[in-house]
């Protein structure tokens, strides 16, 4: 890795919610960093603890729930932090792409003005150069016509157009690190990889860190150098995309990438799924693996021992961090 | 309250089964408030019917020589007498039972003819439909308490005609909310299998739609017997509702602001027992809420 | 937009002359009429005063009549108050009801959405169950309890405000009347207040808005009072109906000569014009607040403004 601090640092990350039917771990002790410049993809099911995480490291939980462990946005610590301090570092130094562009939008204010709005409250930006600015980023995104959009409401423009104003929202103050959850999951197809395409292209241009939670490996293969998996609550490998594409370890890994259909598959083949259900994240944890009922190569110690995320060198020379006891895959 | 009627009709309307409406009802007897109500209303009906037994004074019998005396023990006028040196003890519980009578026979007339017409416009449909759904909507336009005065300018005062007209104005919503079940229970797979399995439409009504129409009926007649006992104080203290010899709150009311002060008693008393009745509906009406549509308000 | 309000305008004139049938006809198809207190008189004084009021005519004739003379803005002579007309009655009671009216509607807007806002910013805590309270208060107990108990406490008790009495709009006059108005309806919104802003609170739209940095109370201020204040136009008009409805009670307790007395005045003693008189300007009023309402509604939400064009650019 670059020799200069991570943008993004995150140790031992817990989320708990206190929920009438007891208490929910929804994040077990989540650990990354992501360097200045880099992308790293979360992936995961429903369920296994992404959004949480994102949303914990920019502060955004609900009333129920208690963060512990550790995040750090350029050395600064995130968990625990004042509601001051965090404000101060929203939007200008990171940023956060909501998934569903319907709601992740003020209904009865123009997009224009939500994007000056940033712009005037965090730089003092008198309304000439917050429009200015605000038409700028608004091209960056490829939004056709940004004079005529720009005076209109979130309702009055398509979903696609929508995701590229909340892209521009997170962007427009340049921040060192961009969160998206689940950017395109919402959008129809046809206009996803468009999307998408303009999301790496700005990311890129300005040269922002970005944290990609989806559950699409095809997104994933396409926007980021690094991927984590995470299963109930953990992170359970984390690699170079194209390693963990070539090469995934852990049995989970290399379950979900064998559901992929083909396009080389034989026409009348039942998709592959992976059987069981994820466990519940509600109560009190089993010991051992949490993937290990539903593992084909589960031994005895993993029922009875949580594996750790440790790093691991492969035959190759490539390193990634594994959480399994299996030593080398199958 | 007819605020929140809509959202509660709506969260009864959407349990289906019997285990969801036992949880509801877990709920509700777990809700303090709620059981308090309950008790509150208990004691008032209980009081309704007991007091003229427990007490030797007659409703109209007056004793002269005890005019506007405060509450005492003294001749068991425990809460005093009137300008006309009534009981006031008996006369409340009077006017209790005349209150709980017209709020309850009121309500029943009210859900009949909803629950019929309602019926009727969903179930049969189309045009018809479309027709009576127009006239409630007309008729909704009108507020409640204009609607009844002109009956009472028109019919006179006349305690039956108050039930009358206060049920023939409150059946609108029920005959809406049956309308819109009986719709949607019309249109579900159930329904649709037994027609074509050849049942006919009584035995569909009354096993299929009947049962989910039920529900928010009853509901919504638990927030409707408060408004109709209220629309009736107010009727009577404004001397439109019911007349003397016979009492009701309202008129109690009425006749304690006359004598506010020289004998507060005559106010405060029955106006203590509306409140409690009132606040006792209102903790059942949340309550109910609370039961149907929890909110996780962590 | 304006084909909008034009259209609501459309539905409820029609819906006002249906009242207006309705009560008409009602009032005097009944058995019954205004001089049957008069009873003694002897039969062809009955039968003049009877002719002088319309009243010997088919009933359809009397209808085109009462027609003809609303257009022209009579509403006929009263019955009850034998030297005055049904207009110059409500010239008299009108500002008075008004000013109560309105005044209380403002007063329970400008309290009530503040506390319901609060109590909802402080959920679940002191604040908020101190606020529920007072509410559950306010909705349960009526102003027929409400205005003698307050004038048994203010105007007998500690006699530091007058018991009855208009004086010609004196501000003390005004105080335990509007309280007793305000109540109900300060209650009311309080509790629809709280309940909409959690609502509002818990979309995402809000949290995006926190995600970019602003501070809390611009989300509040800006993002969130607006779709907070939607259910509340809706409660306008029920609101306008609540008033009306308590002022009449209020204007009787504390004898206030507004339009409320006269309709009681007017039902108790069968005085067809003035209770006619009184329901179309009631009418009238629900009819202008609809509009008003239908109008908030455009100003909060753009989407009607700009006549639901959604989705239209790609």
């Amino acid at each position: 890795m670059s020799a200069a601090p991570p943008i993004l640092s995150v140790r031992d990350l817990s989320v708990r919610f206190a929920t009438r039917r007891g208490s929910v771990e929804a994040v077990r002790g989540v650990s990354f960093e992501v360097a200045a410049g880099r992308s790293l993809g979360l992936v995961g099911e429903s369920g296994s603890g992404k959004s949480q995480t994102c949303y914990a490291i920019m502060g955004l939980m609900p009333g129920n729930a208690t963060v512990g462990g550790s995040a750090r946005l350029e050395g600064e610590q995130l968990v625990g932090a004042t509601r001051a301090r965090l404000d101060a570092l929203r939007g200008r130094r990171m940023g956060l792409v909501f998934q569903d562009p319907m709601t992740a939008l003020t209904p009865h204010m123009t997009v224009g003005a939500q994007l000056c709005e940033i712009l005037a409250y965090h730089e003092g930006a008198g309304s000439a150069e917050a429009r200015r600015r605000a038409l700028e980023i608004m091209e960056r995104v490829r939004i056709t016509d940004p004079e005529r959009r720009f005076e209109m409401y979130p309702f009055e423009l398509s979903g696609g157009m929508r995701q590229r104003i909340v892209i521009a929202t997170a962007l427009v103050l340049r921040p060192a690190l961009l969160i998206a959850d689940e950017p395109t999951t919402a959008l129809d197809v046809t206009v996803q990889a468009e999307v998408l395409r303009t999301f790496r292209a700005v990311v890129e241009h300005t040269g922002t860190s970005l944290v990609l939670v989806t559950h699409d490996l095809g997104v994933v293969a396409g926007a980021c150098d690094e991927v984590a998996v995470m299963y109930a609550g953990r992170i359970v490998e984390r690699a170079a995309t194209a390693d963990l594409f070539h090469a995934p370890a852990h049995p989970y890994t290399r379950a979900l990438l064998a559901c992929r259909p083909r396009l080389d598959d034989p026409p009348v083949a039942r998709l592959r799924t992976i059987e069981g259900q994820p466990p519940s994240l509600a109560g009190r944890e089993d010991d051992g693996c949490a993937f290990a009922p539903r593992c084909g190569f589960a031994q005895a110690a993993c029922h009875s021992q949580r594996p750790a995320l440790l790093t691991r060198r492969a035959a190759d020379g490539t390193t990634r961090e594994v959480a399994c006891h299996l030593d080398a895959p199958p | 309250m007819t605020a929140d009627a809509g959202t509660l009709v709506a969260a009864a309307a959407s349990l289906r089964g019997e285990s969801l409406w036992r949880a509801a009802a877990g709920r509700f007897a777990a809700n303090r408030a709620a059981m308090a109500g309950v008790l509150i209303l208990v004691l008032i009906t209980a009081f309704a019917f007991i007091a003229p037994l427990v007490s030797p004074h007659e409703m109209e019998t007056n004793d002269w020589e005890r005019i506007q005396i405060a509450p005492t023990a003294e001749q068991a006028h425990w809460f005093g007498t009137d300008a006309n040196g009534r009981d006031l003890f008996v006369r409340v519980a009077a006017g209790a039972r005349v209150s709980l009578a017209i709020g309850l026979i009121t309500t029943l007339v009210a859900v009949l003819i909803g629950v019929l017409y309602g019926a009727v416009a969903g179930y049969v449909g189309g045009r018809t439909d479309q027709v009576m759904m127009r006239i409630v909507d007309v008729l909704y336009a009108l507020p409640l308490f204009f609607a009844i005065i002109i009956l009472v300018t028109v019919f006179g005062r006349n305690i039956f005609l108050v039930f009358l007209a206060i049920g023939a104005v409150e059946w609108l919503t029920i005959a809406r909310i049956v309308r819109g079940q009986t719709l949607a229970a019309k249109q579900t797979e159930y329904v649709e299998a037994a027609r074509s399995l050849g049942a006919p439409a009584t035995r569909i009504i009354l096993r299929h739609i009947v049962p989910n129409v039920v529900g928010p009926v009853i509901v919504f007649s638990t927030l409707l017997v408060p408004t109709v006992i209220l629309v009736e104080s107010f009727l009577s203290f404004l001397g439109l509702g019911v007349q003397e010899p016979q009492t009701s709150w309202g008129l109690l009311i009425s006749q304690g602001t006359a004598a506010l002060d020289s004998a507060p008693w005559l106010l405060v008393i029955p106006a203590s027992f509306l409140a409690a009745t009132m606040f006792a509906f209102n903790f059942i009406g949340d309550g109910l809420r609370d039961a149907l549509d929890p909110r996780d308000e962590a | 937009m304006l084909r909008f309000v034009a259209s609501r305008v459309g539905v409820l004139l029609p819906t006002l002359f249906v009242i207006v049938t309705l009560s008409f006809f009602l009032m005097r198809v009944a058995p019954g009429g205004p001089f049957d207190a008069d009873a003694q008189l002897e039969p062809e004084i009955l039968e003049n005063l009877r002719a002088s009021y319309d009243l010997d005519r088919p009933v359809i004739a009397q209808f085109g009549l009462y027609l003809g003379n609303l257009a022209r803005g009579d509403l006929g002579p009263s019955i009850s108050f034998k030297d005055y007309t049904v207009s110059e009655l409500i010239a008299i009671g009108l500002p008075v009801s008004l000013q109560l009216g309105l005044t209380a509607l403002l007063l329970a807007t400008l309290a009530g959405v503040p506390l319901g806002i609060l109590a909802a910013a402080n959920q679940n805590r002191w604040l908020d169950h101190a606020i529920g309270t007072l509410a559950m208060t306010g909705i349960a107990v009526p102003s027929l309890i409400t205005a003698p108990l307050l004038t048994l406490v203010f105007g007998v008790t500690l006699k530091v405000l007058p018991v009855a009495g208009w004086g010609d709009g004196a501000w003390e006059n005004r105080v335990l009347p509007l309280t007793a108005l305000v109540l109900p309806q300060l209650a009311i919104i309080a509790r629809l207040s709280r309940g909409s802003f959690l609502d509002v609170r818990r979309q995402n739209f809000i949290r995006a808005a926190r995600a970019r940095g602003l501070p809390e109370w611009r989300v509040v201020l800006v993002h969130a009072l607006k779709p907070t204040l939607v259910p509340l136009v809706s409660y306008l008009a029920p609101a306008v109906a609540g008033v009306m409805t308590g002022s009449i009670v209020i204007e009787q307790i504390f004898g206030l000569p507004g339009v409320g007395r006269y309709f009681i005045q007017g039902a108790l003693s069968r005085d067809y014009p003035l209770v006619m008189g009184v329901v179309i300007v009631y009418a009238s009023a629900v009819l202008v607040m609809n509009l008003l309402a239908d109008l908030a509604y455009a100003a909060l939400d753009p989407r009607i403004r700009r006549g639901f064009s959604a989705g239209s650019a790609a």
